[in-house]
């Protein structure tokens, strides 16, 4: 065995191993907030390193490409970013700190180890490594609210209710291809289309990732969740999961090829249905978090777009979109995580007047809205433009349509965002300071979705020829 | 590609003007103080205004193709390339903003006391975008810097604004969005039937009646709601009041225009036959503008607001003459809209000389002021002369061009403007006669100083030019004009063989 391909995986075990031994004795949450940083950057580096590499593992369950390395460079570049939003974690306790940041890497482990399975099994030990690993930490939070309790068994339940229809999709390809190996079902697919079962079976497989990212009819754990875990928590459930979830949606959507016209027409109900009711619900929140769950069903549904597609562009126009979306994401979640004084949740009332507390929030938190909205020249605006195009090369023109009248009414909610940044006053509501390792993730960040949204070749390019790989 | 004359200047001259006031832009954050911030972005727009003369001296009237052009790959996987280049048509409304941006600077000098340095920053973006959306011959780039150019106005009308700003900024942004995002699927469906995001190409292309029917119907309601066409138009006079007066000046003189340059741009040469089958509909609304804009304008109380409502009424002869498709209405309508971005910029900015003195933008507050301010007068009162097409000035010629157009056209149509011309003349008149001579005027005002008189001097000035001399202003155009209109009648030609 090559260990060299499996080296991200091996540095993540290994990190959540370090604060597994941190977490036996009493040690002080600065310095693990040091070492998941230092650690995190190196894992970065090792996994930069790796994108080149192609190779197959553990007797051809687990497949080395470029579409995965690609994938894992994005989740382990998300999760040093988080780590840097959690430099002052003020939402979880000093004492559970080695726990969290173990959980957050085995649960990054998990994700890893999604995006490379091949083989339905190997799939679903590694899903239920990051679902555990986000059960725990969902409840892992100061006791400032009771919502938390609320939110940990809804994500459970939901998670194991999805899991279990996923498997049972799972038996049902088995049945009918007898394997496991995505390969050997690809090959076998095209004759057994016509039939319900292989329809039926590879949506309910779907249903697993739908859950992970938040489609309508599994979104019900959302909104609880963003709104009842600690806040570095959620800025990780946001973005992560979502990435992994997208890769396996690709790889699986892939399968079926362009004859499978019966799930097309399923994702593209699951897609108008997920944006138009995400875009409608956030019109009315108040809790900024509760607001971006509502966004992140939406923008799940304009992900869908681009899976649909079944060709090439259209799955890089997704994998564009939730590499954007993940930058604009945490540029929202860094913005929440520091105005937060206590751990405690923020409305956006809370963030009346901003622009004086904090111009440099002020101008993130702007920039990841106007992202999120889809407003040029970010990321969020050409990710949504190649989706669009994409989809309508389709001839999807009725979803592009329900598409662009969404995004017209998400300008409402993101926009009011902004509005209590820059038009209100603040009202006594304290400065904001930023550390010094803020600051330079705030510049980081605004600069990154915005070279991403105007340059965006070497990123298209690149997940381009990603795609490539998976689609045959 | 033959429609673009590369750039003979020895360095890419439209680049230059969309980055050098980002550049500047970004150079502001290290400036300290906001005196020096002020300098430097003056000094910075009045560069790229002086670097922006070239393009009319080096202009080649004799052509219709696109002058100055500059062409290269950007996203190769969708064919989209960063394409630039200039007619005779954006020629004077980069030119206009050019011109405008150092105007606004020198105006808001005094008048912005907070947060400057974030202020001259969306300033000098504006100017990026304003000049980018004119000078794009690429879809995707012009609707790039055509979405891009709402947020420095929004901050503008939300951070520096009057008292109602948060609901004035939250309805243009809205509104304009909205009406964008339809643009966006027109524009992916054009690529995609055409295969090329290149507008040069774009219109070379011929597609079936029911498909223009549809990209007509998009592009429209994105234009209409940005020039903006009754009724479309409520968001216009909310935004106008509220902004501080450069977000106004910028507002009325260059993105108004945007929804007119769309049609002209667009609508006209890509979808010439929906053009001609919608033409009825859209002069209709025009006709509506004018007189609704007009009637509604002599009702004001408030300065800004009558003359964002005069607005509605001018632009409202802008689009009756593009869609005229002949040669008067349409350069009636590209002189008109330079026209209306002098003369309605400098009556905001006149609003903003009295506003900062008097601190209201009431009639009432600010009449009777003749004796105690008689520069300011003069200046005030010929601007009004102007905006009511007083012969001599710019707008007789815009106006006089687009009803000869009207009446060549249709003399219905042209019978039904006149009353137009009338209203101007009356809610102008009004208007002055009040601010001059109603009442005893509150002698504490001081009159114009010299930066003021600076700052209008050159406005004054084109209001004379292009009313007594309007040559070299309509020579540069015609070329491109004709082409238009062939264009169009071309289209026309095969719909009616078929």
């Amino acid at each position: 065995m090559d260990y060299a391909l499996f080296l991200p995986e091996i540095y993540l075990l290994l990190t959540a191993l370090v604060f597994f031994c941190q977490s036996l004795w009493k040690s002080s949450a600065r310095l693990n907030q040091v070492i998941a940083l230092i650690l995190s950057g190196i894992g970065v580096i090792i996994t930069f390193y790796s994108i080149n590499l192609t190779g197959e593992l553990f007797y051809k369950a687990y497949l080395i490409d470029l579409f995965s390395q690609t994938f894992k460079c994005l989740i382990s570049l998300g999760l040093f970013l988080i780590i840097i939003i959690g430099q002052k974690i003020k939402s979880i306790e000093d004492q559970y700190q080695p726990e969290f940041f173990m959980f957050l890497n085995l649960c990054s482990l998990g994700l890893m180890l999604m995006i490379s399975s091949v083989e339905l099994l190997t799939l679903f030990i590694a899903m239920e490594l990051s679902s555990y690993s986000l059960y725990i930490l969902i409840p892992i939070r100061k006791e400032i609210n009771v919502g938390k309790m609320e939110a940990a068994i809804k994500y459970i339940l939901f998670g194991a209710a999805a899991t279990g229809i996923m498997l049972f999709g799972m038996s049902y390809i088995f049945g009918i291809t007898q394997s496991t190996y995505l390969a050997d079902i690809l090959k076998k697919m095209p004759e057994l289309l016509g039939q319900p079962v292989a329809v039926i079976g590879l949506l309910f497989i779907l249903c697993g990732f739908f859950f992970k990212l938040a489609v309508v009819p599994f979104h019900f754990w959302t909104p609880d969740v963003y709104e009842g875990a600690a806040n570095i928590t959620v800025s990780f459930i946001a973005t992560m999961p979502k990435l992994a979830a997208v890769a396996l949606l690709l790889r699986l959507v892939s399968l079926a090829g362009a004859g499978a016209a019966d799930l097309i027409q399923v994702l593209v109900l699951l897609a108008a249905v997920s944006m138009t009711f995400g875009n409608l619900a956030a019109l009315v929140q108040k809790d900024l978090k509760r607001l971006l769950a509502y966004s992140s069903i939406a923008h799940a549904g304009y992900v869908m777009l681009g899976a649909l597609t079944m060709n090439t562009i259209g799955f890089a126009a997704a994998v564009y979109h939730i590499t954007g979306y993940l930058l604009m994401n945490l540029a929202c979640f860094l913005v929440l995580c520091s105005v937060s004084r206590e751990g405690e949740n923020v409305m956006v009332s809370d963030l009346s007047g901003l622009h004086r507390r904090s111009p440099l929030l002020a101008l993130t938190l702007a920039v990841g809205a106007f992202a999120l909205a889809g407003i040029p020249p970010t990321a969020g605006f050409t990710g949504k433009f190649f989706l669009f195009t994409a989809a309508l090369s389709q001839g999807h023109l009725t979803l592009v349509i329900i598409a662009a009248v969404n995004t017209a009414v998400s300008i409402f909610y993101y926009l009011n965002i902004v509005r209590f940044a820059y038009g209100k006053d603040p009202d006594g509501l304290p400065e904001v300071t930023l550390s010094f390792s803020n600051r330079l993730l705030n510049y980081g960040l605004i600069t990154a979705i915005i070279l991403m949204g105007a340059l965006p070749t070497l990123f298209i390019d690149l997940a381009k020829t990603a795609c490539e790989t998976i689609i045959s | 590609m033959d429609f673009l004359i590369p750039n003979q200047l020895n360095y890419p001259i439209l680049s230059t003007l969309i980055f050098l006031p980002l550049a500047g832009a970004f150079v502001l954050f290290l400036i300290r103080d906001e005196k020096a911030a002020k300098i430097w972005s003056l000094f910075i727009s009045l560069v790229v205004f002086a670097l922006s003369l070239p393009l009319y001296f080096y202009f080649d009237p004799s052509t219709y193709k696109y002058q100055f052009a500059e062409n290269s790959p950007w996203i190769p996987v969708f064919n989209i390339n960063y394409t630039l280049g200039i007619d005779g048509i954006s020629l004077f409304l980069v030119l206009l903003s050019t011109l405008l941006i150092p105007i606004c600077i020198l105006a808001s000098w005094k008048y912005i006391e907070k947060r400057v340095k974030e202020f001259l920053f969306c300033l000098l973006l504006m100017e990026t975008a304003c000049v980018g959306v004119f000078s794009a011959l690429d879809f995707v780039l012009f609707y790039i810097f055509w979405e891009a150019m709402l947020v420095p106005m929004y901050l503008l009308i939300a951070v520096w604004g009057g008292p109602e700003k948060v609901y004035a900024s939250f309805k243009f942004f809205l509104y304009t969005m909205a009406g964008s995002v339809f643009l966006m699927v027109a524009m992916i469906a054009l690529y995609l039937t055409a295969g090329t995001f290149s507008i040069p190409q774009l219109m070379t292309h011929t597609y079936s009646f029911n498909f223009q029917f549809w990209i007509f119907l998009a592009f429209g309601i994105a234009f209409a709601i940005k020039v903006p066409m009754a009724p479309f138009h409520t968001w216009l006079p909310a935004a106008h009041v509220e902004a501080p007066t450069a977000g106004s000046v910028l507002l009325a003189s260059v993105l108004l225009k945007m929804g007119t340059y769309g049609f002209v741009r667009f609508c006209l040469p890509i979808t010439p036959q929906a053009s001609i089958y919608f033409a009825p509909y859209v002069l209709f609304m025009s006709i509506i503008s004018i007189i609704y804009g007009g009637y509604v304008a002599l009702g004001q109380t408030d300065m800004k607001r009558l003359i964002a409502y005069s607005s509605v009424a001018h632009m409202g002869f802008v689009t009756l003459g593009i869609f005229l498709f002949n040669k008067q209405g349409l350069e009636g309508a590209v002189i008109q809209m330079i026209n209306h971005g002098i003369t309605t910029g400098a009556l905001f900015l006149c609003v903003g000389i009295i506003y900062e003195r008097s601190h209201s933008r009431l009639i009432k507050d600010n009449s009777g002021i003749s004796k105690i301010m008689p520069v300011y007068i003069g200046f005030f009162g010929f601007f009004c002369l102007s905006s009511m097409a007083f012969p001599g000035t710019n707008s007789f010629v815009g106006e006089l061009l687009v009803l000869i157009g009207a009446f060549t056209d249709n003399r219905l149509i042209g019978a039904l403007s006149i009353p137009g011309v009338v209203l101007a003349a009356a809610y102008m008149l009004r208007l002055l006669q009040k601010i001059a001579w109603e009442g005893k005027g509150d002698s504490h005002l001081s009159d114009m100083n010299l930066r003021e008189i600076v700052y209008l001097a050159p406005l004054a000035m084109f209001v004379l030019w292009i009313g007594f001399a309007p040559a070299p202003f309509l020579d540069v155009m015609h070329a491109t004009v004709n082409h238009l209109v062939e264009q169009v009648q071309a289209a026309n030609a095969v719909a009616l063989v078929r």
